[in-house]
């Protein structure tokens, strides 16, 4: 085997990919060629890393240096300074802020050094399509373990005894639902995964898939063997073609190394897993539409009970967990379950990946330890909001969530906590949404995408939310009339109880969650015709502050509509019967001149 | 892939090359790489101490460079670091980076007449 005394690794996830990490690594490699060191050091494609705004973003070891935003012509330096005379290339470095000292390896940010990586252990750190580092790094070995040591109940146990909770959503607790689909009397059983991302800004599912696929399929066997299935099948959105490509070849090499396959570790368990691509849509990621489509029908929901447990795929016991629970799975069974245990709080066990977006400096993937505080999440690991704007909410749980004020971010987010608060934990997507942000179009932006992504199987869903959306679209419009929360809080409560399936009864949780912490800014909407934010469109109106204003021109020379008027080195002035309310003025002007009403 | 024992042995094969990308590597092979250092011919000696060291397949190894540490009249310059013990070789070229890897790595014995007294 040849032995690199330099291993550079290229973050490859969705994020540095769109910023040109190809490009990045193209030109490292070329360099290293360039100065006969690709014997030596040795150039790894790994997934996503997760700081994904600093991207694309490389780490090399031994010493774990961590260089960020690079551009293809930074590599030459790189090889030249760094991998040939061992001198840190000091510009390429990440500064947190202006006045903290720049952080030369990966673990002094404050990014990583908060981290606690279960599920996410390998992820950015392994080259996702090389079994190889995946069995280095412990991989299969709780396969191996399961299968040659304990029984299918003691498996079973571990899981129960971890207080592992499923990861997509509800938060069932994973062992239990094992046992559930153990016991079942009939046969053949499945075991499934969820892969069907569908909230906005989520994207931890993804990362997993294309960063270590093989620890998704090692739990899949590891659960096949513990209730009694051999076969598997991961149902993936066919927006994720990477994941899809590298859970392919990932299958392709487990069945090569017989971890997948036939008589597993010399034991007579078989077990194999095949992919199917889902067309993308939202109410597939609910677990009885999910089967249907893997079935081949339509992606409709239907009643529970019976439980995919009792009657899943074609009818037969099923266990269906989602990608980041199965990734927690091996951790588990190497470590026993008191490892797991004694990380998290009394209810909420263990770890949780969340994906920051919005109105964050840090936008990217992390994982916690349950029970972290929101102010930690946001300001520390995430640094804040940009733009020296404030905080306003943070919204959790995708549509069926819901967001969190300023007052309630010492909140420890677990299961528990953040139902007490109105939302929910979800999968784990987090928006963050500052000043400039107004919550009753928050509530419209979630109505539109539950609207459209409606299967309009049940009533309430279908019309349901078609006309809460177009109260909403009548309240940002200025056209909003007193009652109207008091009918959106009647229409919410009717399709809580009454939808068919788990999309449909939290539909309106955007509206009733923003209606409990904002409900002013409805009601400033509809009594005042005002929007506090400043942001809906047809409620504002652009105004020139003559103290401030310096004459610079500026806002003028940008106005497309010629609204703006006024002397050089004097204030101007917006003639509003021209102004079409773009925005393109305040967000020029140096001086804050320009404020709305 | 047949037993656990089989993963295992794979596993123990595979790891060595892992090891660079975790933080407690046992030995530290530190080729000093500054203008001096390259002049003098440290890329060869870096370039044998790979070699070797994947020869003999030592585990437990990080080999790394640094910059120019000052010594330049005593380039190529090697240092070994295991915990708080450091031994640094003086002008090592590739005869004495092999003796080196033989001696030091694999018997632990400390070559003392290559050595420069800290």
């Amino acid at each position: 085997m040849n032995m690199y005394r330099s291993h550079v690794l290229v973050c490859a996830g969705a994020g540095c990919i769109s910023s040109e990490c190809k490009s990045v690594q193209n030109a490292l490699i070329e360099n290293i060629n360039i100065n006969g060191l690709s014997n030596e050091v040795k150039v790894v494609e790994t997934g996503c890393m997760g700081p994904c705004d600093l991207g694309p973003v490389v780490m090399i070891f031994p010493d774990g240096v961590f260089y960020r935003k690079l551009k293809p012509e930074d590599t030459a330096e790189i090889v030249t300074e760094h991998l040939l005379k061992g001198k840190v290339v000091r510009r390429l470095l990440h500064q947190a802020g202006e006045n903290s000292d720049q952080a030369v390896t990966f673990d002094q940010l404050d990014f990583f050094k908060r981290q606690t990586r279960i599920a996410l252990r390998n992820t950015g750190i392994i080259n996702p399509e090389s079994i190889e580092e995946y069995i280095a790094r412990n991989g299969y070995q709780a396969l191996g373990k399961v299968l040659s040591k304990h029984s299918p109940q003691e498996t079973i146990d571990f899981i129960k005894a971890s207080g592992l909770r499923g990861r997509g959503g509800a938060g069932f607790p994973t062992g239990l639902k094992w046992e559930f689909t153990a016991r079942a009397a009939a046969a053949p059983k499945y075991v499934v995964c969820n892969a069907d991302e569908g909230d906005p800004g989520a994207f931890m599912d993804r990362s997993i898939l294309e960063g270590d696929p093989h620890s998704v399929l090692e739990a899949m066997a590891i659960c096949g063997y513990a209730i009694g299935a051999e076969k598997g099948y991961i149902y993936v959105r066919a927006e994720y073609p990477l994941a899809v490509e590298r859970l392919e070849k990932a299958i392709n090499k487990a069945l090569e190394y017989g971890l997948l396959g036939k008589n597993i570790f010399s034991t007579c368990f078989n077990f194999d897993i095949e992919i199917r691509v889902g067309a993308g849509a939202f109410v597939c990621g609910e677990e009885t539409a999910l089967l249907a489509s893997i079935e081949g029908k339509r992606g409709e929901p239907r009643p529970k009970p019976p439980f995919p447990a009792q009657e899943g795929l074609w009818g037969k016991p099923t266990v269906i967990n989602n990608v980041e629970t199965w990734a927690s799975i091996p951790p588990i069974i190497l470590n026993g379950p008191k490892w797991f245990s004694n990380i998290g709080t009394n209810t909420s066990k263990g770890t949780k990946v969340f994906a920051l977006a919005g109105k964050i400096n840090n936008t990217g993937l992390i994982e916690v330890p349950m029970g972290t505080p929101l102010r930690e999440i946001i300001f520390d690991i995430g640094g804040g909001i940009p733009n020296g704007k404030r905080f306003k909410a943070v919204q959790t749980g995708g549509p069926s969530g819901g967001c969190i004020p300023e007052e309630y971010l010492d909140t420890p987010v677990d299961y528990d906590s953040l139902v007490k608060l109105g939302t929910i934990m979800g999968s784990g997507g987090m928006i963050i949404v500052d000043e400039d942000t107004c919550m009753v179009d928050l509530a419209k932006f979630f109505l539109e995408f539950v609207q459209e992504e409606s299967c309009g199987k049940c009533a309430p869903c279908r019309i349901g939310t078609k006309r809460m959306l177009e109260i909403l679209e009548r309240i940002v419009e200025g056209k909003g009339k007193v009652g109207d929360i008091e009918l959106l809080e009647e229409l919410s409560q009717c399709i809580k109880t009454s939808a068919l399936c788990g999309l449909g009864q939290t539909a309106p949780n955007p509206v009733l969650s923003t209606l409990r912490h904002f409900r002013d800014e409805y009601e400033a909407h509809i009594k005042e015709k005002r929007c506090p934010a400043g942001t809906c469109q047809a409620l504002v109106a652009y105004y020139i502050d003559p103290k401030a204003c310096k004459g610079c021109g500026l806002c003028s020379k940008n106005c497309p509509a010629e609204a703006i008027s006024g002397e050089k080195k004097k204030p101007h002035v917006i003639d509003l019967t021209k102004c079409i309310k773009c925005g393109n003025c305040k967000d020029k002007c140096k001086f804050n001149a320009v404020f709305t009403s | 892939m047949k037993t656990l024992e089989e993963l295992d042995s794979l596993r123990e094969k595979l790891q060595a090359d892992m090891k660079i990308r975790e933080k407690n590597n046992n030995i530290t092979v530190n080729v000093s790489m500054g203008t001096c250092g390259i002049a003098a011919g440290a890329r060869e000696t870096m370039k044998v101490l790979i070699e070797e060291i994947s020869k003999q397949n030592l585990k437990d190894i990080t080999l790394t460079q640094t910059g120019c540490t000052g010594s330049c009249q005593h380039e190529p310059l090697v240092e070994i670091k295991k915990g708080a013990d450091k031994v640094t070789y003086i002008k090592v070229d590739r005869k004495k980076a092999r003796e080196i890897v033989r001696r030091h790595l694999m018997e632990g014995k400390v070559v003392k007449e290559w050595t420069i007294l800290d």
